[in-house]
C-alpha cells in the first residue's frame, strides 16, 4: 500500500518522532509505514488522517484495488 | 518521553522484575533441596512459589505485549510463532535422537529452553531489521 505520510509529515516540518508520539505508536513504525514495508491497521489509518485532517484515501493508496482498475 | 512510551518502559520493567523474581525462585526449587534443605514439604512449597511467581511473570509478559505498538506486536507474534514452531518440530526430533540412541547423552528440557531462547532471540533481530 502507498501512502503520502513522508510529504504530509514534511508539509508540517514534522519529524518521525514527533508524528509517533502523535499517533501513539514508535518511530520505527512510522519509518516502515512511510517505506511502505507496514500497512498501518484501520485504526492506526483513521487516526492519522484525523490529525492530518484529510481522508484516509487522501493518504493511503491501495496498490491492487488500483491495478483492477 | 509521552505517557504511552512512559506506560511500556513502565511495563517492561515490570516484566522485567518478575523475570527476575521467578530466576531465583526456579533457582530456589532446584537447588534448595540439593543444598539447603531435606524435607519434601519445603520442596512442594518451592515448587508451587515457583509456578505462583511464574503466573505472575505471564500475566506481566501479557500486558506488556499489549502495551506495543502494532508493529512491535507484529515481530513479536512472528518471532513468537517461529520460536513455538522450531521449538516443537526440533525438541520432538531431539527427543527421536535420543530415544533411538543416536546421541550419547540424554534430551533434557535445559538444552530445549536454550535453542528456543536463542531462536526467539534471533528471529527478533531478523524481524526487527525486516522493518527498518
Amino acid at each position: 500500500m502507498k501512502n503520502r505520510l513522508k510529504v504530509l509529515r514534511a508539509e508540517r516540518d514534522w519529524t518521525q518522532a514527533q508524528l509517533a508520539n502523535a499517533l501513539q505508536v514508535s518511530r520505527q513504525t512510522i519509518n516502515a509505514i512511510e517505506k511502505g514495508k507496514f500497512d498501518p491497521s484501520l485504526p492506526l489509518a483513521f487516526k492519522a488522517a484525523r490529525l492530518f485532517g484529510l481522508s484516509i484515501e487522501d493518504i493511503f493508496e491501495d496498490e491492487a484495488g488500483e491495478a483492477n482498475v | 518521553m509521552t505517557e504511552w512510551q512512559q506506560n511500556t518502559r513502565r511495563l517492561t520493567v515490570r516484566l522485567g522484575i518478575w523475570t527476575g523474581i521467578w530466576l531465583f525462585s526456579t533457582a530456589l526449587a532446584t537447588f534448595g533441596p540439593l543444598l539447603v534443605w531435606q524435607s519434601q514439604l519445603l520442596s512442594i512449597v518451592a515448587v508451587v512459589l515457583n509456578v505462583a511467581v511464574g503466573l505472575g511473570m505471564i500475566l506481566a509478559n501479557k500486558d506488556q505485549l499489549k502495551s506495543l505498538d502494532e508493529l512491535q506486536q507484529k515481530i513479536q507474534l512472528e518471532s513468537m510463532g517461529l520460536t513455538l514452531g522450531a521449538g516443537l518440530v526440533l525438541g520432538i526430533a531431539f527427543s527421536i535422537l535420543d530415544t533411538s540412541d543416536v546421541i550419547p547423552f540424554d534430551a533434557e528440557i535445559p538444552y530445549l529452553v536454550m535453542m528456543m531462547s536463542l531462536i526467539y532471540l534471533t528471529s527478533l533481530i531478523i524481524n526487527t531489521r525486516r522493518y527498518q
